[in-house]
């Protein structure tokens, strides 16, 4: 016999913190003492993880497959360069969070439209979206920069203390704040009714329906807010990067933090933590091995998690720890 | 307790040249009973279909409690009333029986679009979807995957998760398909201890089923209605032994 209240922890233990949620943040902290030369490239993977999170609400729990997420990220990157380039608007928190502003309303709009289509239909247009976008900010080079890249970007001191610095130590800490609190509303979200009805709509959209969700309103709630999130990506990237180029709306970072996001493990969160850590070592790795086939590893990686470890890097230690509880009864 | 509930008034639908339902005049009076048979093909799902807004009429009207819902979507029609269960199993695979129920409980609070609090301190909702479950004798499943429940308990969550939208109206598509005769029994026990609150329609091919629950029987043939009435003058009537009765004993 179940009890109410055995059904009542159910739900509370599944959003209960666990002991290993804060290995990420233990290993990122030491991160910084142990590589203090490597905190460029720390900054990059931690605006990856923001980027993979904002995709894992619209894919992993919601079960939207997206080619286009890069548009949200370019639409933060741009916004954020350019207030700075032309409007001389160099304060960086508030250029960041008007990065993520730009793109919520960019995603909520392009979501309006999108989101009434739905399998490949909607994959094709996802795609055209960001391609359209990147080839509008190519067209516009006076206010973008085009090929060329939006250049004159320069940011304020952090908080008026901190300066920028070519190693990267200030937005290192700077990003893990803000991928810190987008982790928190995330996780906030997909422990909510809200986070349990994107599931809903990712097992059974037709019985959603049928049980009454404004499916097509939750879909594009969700669109948004995984754009704004994408937008914060793109704008810490902006910023720690001083300059933006076409590149950010490219049709291969909407496909790579897909693939980064499968590796890791979709609609699990720390998937996206786990993906953007291992593609971006290992990239940067098999880079200085083999310049020229390093994307041989990456792709061989992905083969084999694809099929051997489906559920990506994370479903492995699922595996792991049903096979040890039923080890031991 | 006779004034209707739900009817459709002179509901067509065409697929270009195919009309799968031709003029359907239906009445379903409150508290009602009431099967919708005939042979397969005859249009039975189309209509449920229909009243549900899976699909849009191409003429017609479909009145619920004396307003007008022709023009209205599935999600607005579910939150007005109207629940249905699937022939097909059209349930949430990966979760948990409790998450399937309870997720139509909490979109019938008006609580699924909340983001900012855990759905763990809404216990009203798990509490109200384990006694709903404990009603079906489903308490001990609450925990599992629904996939790995048996087929039959899998069909008996399916009418749960419908009665979670505390509907007015429920609509039940073949409830007992695909169980074996021998378990469909449950199925029917919990057909007919359903609140009398709930005005049921229920489409099915087991005759036993339907005489035992139903005390008002619609035959659908060809997408129109052959006959109705009370399943005494059903069970006599000569065409729909022709077209249907004498179906199943060629089936």
């Amino acid at each position: 016999m179940i009890s109410d209240a055995e059904s009542r922890a159910y739900f509370s233990q599944r959003s209960r913190l666990k002991w290993w949620e804060g290995l990420p943040w233990a290993l990122s902290v030491a991160a910084f003492f142990v590589l203090p030369d490597y905190m460029a490239f720390g900054t990059q993977v931690l605006i990856t993880i923001i980027f993979a999170l904002s995709l894992d609400l619209v894919v992993g729990f919601a079960g939207v497959v997206t080619l286009g997420h890069a548009a949200y990220f370019g639409v933060g990157a741009y916004t954020a360069g350019m207030v700075s380039a032309h409007l001389g608007w160099t304060e960086p928190i508030s250029a960041l969070l008007l990065a993520g502003l730009v793109a919520a309303i960019v995603g909520f709009m392009s979501g309006a439209v999108l989101l009434r289509y739905h399998g490949l239909t909607l994959l094709m247009l996802t795609l055209a979206t960001a391609i359209c976008l990147q080839e509008f900010a190519n067209v516009n080079e006076d206010v973008t920069g085009g090929f060329d890249g939006l250049t004159g970007v320069s940011f304020a001191p952090l908080l008026g203390l901190f300066e920028y610095d070519l190693w990267g130590h200030t937005y290192y800490w700077y990003s893990m704040v803000v991928l810190f609190l987008v982790f928190v509303v995330v996780r906030i979200i997909v422990n909510s009714p809200f986070g349990m009805s994107l599931i809903g709509i990712r097992e059974n959209t037709a019985r959603m329906h049928a049980i009454g969700t404004p499916v097509y309103r939750r879909l594009v709630s969700v669109y948004g807010v995984s754009a704004g999130i994408a937008g914060l990506a793109g704008g810490l990237f902006a910023e720690s990067n001083a300059y933006v180029t076409l590149d950010v709306l490219s049709f291969s970072r909407s496909g790579t933090i897909l693939i980064i996001l499968i590796l890791g493990g979709v609609g699990r969160l720390y998937g996206a933590f786990a993906g953007a850590v291992v593609y971006l070592v290992l990239e940067d790795e098999l880079a200085k091995m083999s310049p020229e086939f390093w994307e041989f590893g990456v792709g061989l990686l992905l083969v084999l998690t694809v099929m051997f470890a489906r559920g990506g890097l994370l479903g492995i230690f699922d595996r792991l720890r049903k096979v040890f509880s039923r080890a031991t009864p | 307790m006779s004034d209707p509930v739900l009817q459709a008034v002179g509901l067509c639908k065409n697929f270009g040249a195919l009309e799968v339902a031709h003029n359907i005049d239906f009445t379903l009076k409150r508290g009602a009973r009431h099967a919708l048979i005939g042979p397969n093909g005859a249009g039975k799902t189309t209509f449920i279909n229909l009243i549900t807004g899976v699909l849009m009429p191409s003429s017609g009207q479909i009145i619920l409690n004396g307003q007008d819902i022709t023009g209205l979507g599935q999600a607005e029609r579910s939150r007005r009333g109207i629940a249905r269960t699937f022939q097909i199993n059209q349930l949430f695979r990966g979760l948990t029986v409790l998450e399937n129920v309870v997720l139509a409980i909490a979109e019938r609070q008006g609580i699924a679009s909340s983001m900012f609090r855990p759905l763990s301190s809404y216990s009203e909702v798990t509490d109200e979807a384990m006694e709903l479950l404990s009603n079906f004798d489903l308490n001990e499943d609450a925990l599992r995957r629904i996939d790995e429940l048996p087929y039959g308990r899998q069909r008996l969550v399916e009418i749960v998760i419908a009665l979670g939208q505390r509907p007015s109206v429920l609509l039940l598509d073949e409830p007992a398909a695909g169980i074996p005769s021998s378990e469909s029994q449950h199925i029917l026990d919990a057909a007919s201890a359903l609140s009398s609150d709930i005005t049921v329609l229920i489409i099915e091919h087991d005759m036993e089923i339907v005489f035992s629950i139903a005390d008002y029987i619609t035959v659908l043939v060809s997408g129109a209605v052959l006959t109705e009435g009370e399943p005494e003058a059903i069970a006599a009537d000569e065409r729909v032994r022709a077209v249907y009765l004498g179906e199943v004993d060629r089936g």
